[in-house]
């Protein structure tokens, strides 16, 4: 066996608290990688999977520090190190590639020179080589026009852009060892494929050694060799990739593996044909100066009507810029639609917030992603419930307090949080804060934009759980807007496909279950990584598309088209799609007939 | 607040806050009752020398026409701290107010009031006072009135900065969605979240007034003699600096203490309004 390339041994780091006690932040972490191979230290937030990556950078975030174990790159021992001895080290024989590129990247310099930057720190390029060896790295990486890329401020380029430009960063130095820290989570699935695909290939074809950390199973094992399963700070389980997915040892393990794949939950069987509680008609939405056919400067959202019954769950997904969450604005009455009506229990509601009633607000509570904006970091939690309480309900003093109590119990909260402030919280506490906040008006809609996007997968499904009890028990209908298909799948009755703001895709849950579908929702489902090792194909994730003759800018064609594996020369580049009814039960936007589809289907599901 | 929770509250605070506690008490005790105390009438000429030293007879001996030195800065002190304590929240509380107007209100009224307040930052305040003067004759109310409104800007400009960014959140958008008014949303939902730099504002704006009030002083438009204010004091002996002359140095110690203390004490207070 060869002696391995990068040691961990029985580390240990603590953190100073506020209130000055210690906190082991890692306990007794020992693993090693050999060279070539890529090992994944995975776990929730708090389990220290990124702190123990910093370490082998030889870097403590300020107020912890190593107190014991080894890091060992070769036969260097990192954590004795010197500051100037370090600074020789990263970038060099180790890079990072961190999880925001967005943020990464400096706006006021092209990517070029950013990219080529650690080279030329350690003077191992002149300018010129480095500049070559970068525009081998963007091709290598699947980016487009490699040649010119380099020329581009962060600003033009995309998420997904960046993420393989922060990779080419890391590479120019060829280093021996690198780390990812969880470079795609801030992604779209469908990006992330592209961006999983080009990291692994270049990876593979340097040889480099590697750690990935990630929250996500399923990723992890698109990319790893080995697993290291952590949990606030020590390792439940290790060992290699195929063992970790299909015999798991550790019960945390199982319940990561389990929170990963949500199980189906079934709403209320009555099939009430009655008034929808919610009817969305021809719904246009947007920024900017409306003119004079209702069309605004910036359209956001196009032409939309759906429905929704009493207790259902009508999922919205999309990726990121689809309008998802313009949706769910325009139906609260934060920005009024340009065009199209909203019916609530069969009246119409008025376009803005100006002329609702307090009944109408009551009805419709809206839960938003981010909990630690969602809630006033001024006000306890009691104070945050007890508000909705007030104002719609007039319940004051104990009454209130006793409704304060038992909506903090039926969210699975302690009791005693209603005089903490939301800043103590951890993340799913809020979230459940801002859903009992939600319920605290009684309302028959709640609209969920992205609320389990922002938590641990962990975590994530025990508030999925709650939003299906809620459902069951109470009766309240949701809107639940996502990115994750699998989420939607598994809690909504029906699902609605979201692109550029046009509804691309509408049916039951059924219906997604087999194909045919709209191109885009095949490309959505097969973006989803798989608990298998060969899910993801090999290449340099950029794809192939059908040839299309000039697409004239002019016209209104289907949104989809620049990015649609089944396009068709002739019939998609000529006029707007029409609007076509599948057997399977789902609405789609497509000029695909059915059987043409099937085929889109098994294309996606090939690649 | 209970003394015994006052006490707890005061422990709690770090070393710094403390000691900027303490100033402002022992400076805030000196305006209330200090002049009680003054051991002589406060233009009354009590000793033949000028500059002399500390003494039995005079505790911080005495200023450039032979004045008790305690006695002017005990007085001095009282209008100082009055006047810069109402003019700072005058400042503050028609600033912030008029910010929180602005963020919630339509756009045009937002417009409105912030291009009246670049008018009103364009008048320079020492021109402004001495038209104030002329056409009114100098008086505490008007030097606190100009004061106040020269001040007002400056808090308007860092109150709606502050209430723009805190009207985007989602926790706005929420208390919107909810239904609830404009003056709910100002009062409870975006001010609470800007008291702490609010707060810091006010303690700068308190400095900024005292110094303009030693600059009026300086111009014959402030307080008038043979009243005076801590920065008249320095001024008026400033001839004693070569002999370090306690009527020089006592007057500047005072404000550098006061607000250093002021400023001390805001910095140490405890993040998040109200919390504790």
């Amino acid at each position: 066996m060869t002696p391995a390339h990068v040691t961990v041994a029985g580390l240990t780091i603590e953190a100073q608290t506020d209130d000055g006690s210690t906190l082991v932040i890692v306990d007794d972490v020992s693993f090693s990688i050999e060279k070539g191979q890529v090992l994944a230290l995975i776990g929730e937030s708090g389990s220290g999977k990124t702190t123990i990556a910093l370490s082998l950078l030889g870097h403590v975030r300020p107020g912890a520090r190593i107190v014991g174990g080894s890091v060992r790159l070769g036969d260097q021992e990192i954590t004795a190190l010197d500051m100037a001895q370090l600074r020789s080290l990263r970038g060099n024989r180790i890079a990072y590639v961190a999880q925001s590129a967005a943020a990464a990247f400096n706006p006021s310099r092209t990517v070029m020179d950013q990219v080529i930057e650690p080279a030329l720190a350690h003077r191992i390029m002149q300018r010129p080589a480095a500049q070559a060896k970068a525009v081998a790295l963007f091709g290598a990486l699947g980016l487009p026009n490699p040649g010119k890329i380099g020329e581009r401020y962060p600003h033009q380029l995309s998420g997904g852009q960046l993420q393989r430009l922060m990779a080419a960063m890391a590479l120019i130095t060829g280093p021996e060892l690198i780390i990812f820290d969880e470079p795609t989570t801030a992604l779209d699935v469908t990006t992330q494929i592209g961006v999983l695909q080009a990291f692994r290939s270049a990876v593979r074809d340097l040889g480099t050694t590697a750690v990935y950390v990630s929250h996500d199973l399923a990723v992890v094992a698109q990319m790893a060799d080995h697993i290291v399963v952590l949990n606030k700070g020590r390792i439940r389980e290790a060992g290699t990739t195929d063992q970790i997915l299909h015999a798991p040892r550790d019960d945390y393990t199982r319940t990561l593996m389990a929170a990963a794949r949500p199980v189906p939950t079934t709403g209320p069987a009555e099939s009430d044909t009655a008034r929808p509680l919610l009817q969305v008609d021809g719904l246009t939405a947007g920024y900017g100066k409306v003119d004079a056919r209702g069309v605004p400067a910036i359209p956001v959202l196009h032409d939309l009507s759906f429905s929704l019954q009493r207790g259902e769950i009508l999922g919205v997904i999309g990726e990121s810029g689809s309008g998802k969450s313009t949706l769910a604005r325009a139906i609260a009455g934060l920005l009024p639609p340009a065009r199209g009506a909203v019916r609530l229990d069969g009246r119409t509601l008025p376009p803005g917030l100006a002329g609702r009633c307090r009944d109408q607000f009551r009805q419709i509570q809206i839960v938003f992603q981010n909990a630690d904006v969602a809630l006033n970091p001024a006000h306890s939690v009691g104070e945050i419930l007890r508000r909705p309480l007030a104002f719609y309900h007039g319940l004051r003093g104990t009454a209130a307090d006793a409704r304060v109590a038992e909506l903090l119990d039926r969210t699975r909260l302690p009791g005693t949080l209603a005089d903490r402030r939301c800043t103590d919280l951890s993340g799913g506490q809020k979230q459940r804060v801002n859903l009992a906040r939600a319920l605290a008006a009684g309302p028959d809609l709640i609209l969920c934009d992205e609320v389990t996007s922002a938590l641990d997968t962990v975590v994530g499904a025990a508030i999925l759980d709650l939003l299906a009890e809620l459902r069951q028990e109470l009766g309240i209908a949701m809107m639940f807007i996502s990115h994750d298909i699998s989420t939607v799948r598994a809690i909504c009755d029906d699902v609605m496909v979201l692109y550029a703001g046009h509804a691309v895709d509408q049916g039951p849950r059924s219906a997604y279950a087999a194909p045919p579908s709209h191109p885009y929702t095949d490309m959505l489902i097969a973006s989803v990584p798989e608990m298998r090792t060969d899910w993801l194909p090999d290449g340099a994730g950029a794809l192939a598309l059908p040839p299309i003759g000039g697409i004239d800018d002019s016209a209104a064609l289907c949104s989809f088209l620049p990015r649609c594996p089944s396009r068709i020369t002739g019939r998609c580049d000529r006029a707007f799609p029409p609007h076509r009814q599948l057997l399977s039960g789902n609405a789609i936007l497509c000029h695909l007939e059915e059987h043409e589809l099937r085929g889109s289907r098994q294309h996606a599901e090939a690649r | 607040m209970t003394p015994v929770s006052a006490l707890r509250w005061t422990r709690r605070l770090p070393l710094s806050g403390r000691v900027g506690l303490f100033f402002v008490l022992f400076w805030a005790l000196a305006a209330l009752v200090g002049p009680l105390l003054a051991p002589y009438p406060i233009g009354a000429f009590v000793d033949q020398n000028v500059f002399s030293g500390a003494s039995g007879q005079f505790l911080l001996g005495t200023d450039y026409l032979g004045r008790d030195v305690l006695s002017r800065v005990l007085l001095a002190a009282r209008y100082t701290i009055g006047l810069g304590t109402g003019a700072a929240l005058l400042a503050c509380l028609c600033g912030t107010g008029l910010a929180l107007t602005a963020v919630v209100s339509p756009a045009w009224l937002d417009e409105l009031l912030s291009r009246f307040m670049d008018t009103l930052i364009s008048i320079p305040s020492k021109i402004l006072a001495l038209v104030m003067v002329a056409a009114f004759g100098s008086s505490l109310w008007l030097l606190l009135l100009i004061a106040g409104i020269t001040y007002i800007p400056g808090n308007y400009r860092i109150a709606r900065a502050l209430a723009v960014n805190l009207n985007q959140l989602d926790f706005v958008a929420v208390a919107r969605a909810r239904g609830e008014g404009r003056f709910y949303i100002a009062v409870r939902e975006i001010l609470p979240n800007m008291i702490h730099p609010l707060l810091t504002d006010l303690g700068l704006r308190f400095v900024f007034i005292v110094l303009l009030l030693s600059a009026l002083s300086f111009l014959g438009l402030g307080v008038q003699p043979p009243a005076a204010d801590l920065g008249s004091l320095v001024r008026e002996n400033i001839s004693g600096i070569a002999e370090g002359a306690p009527a020089l140095i006592v007057p500047a110690l005072a404000i550098a203490t006061l607000t250093v203390g002021v400023n001390l004490l805001i910095d140490a207070l405890p993040r998040g309004g109200r919390r504790g």
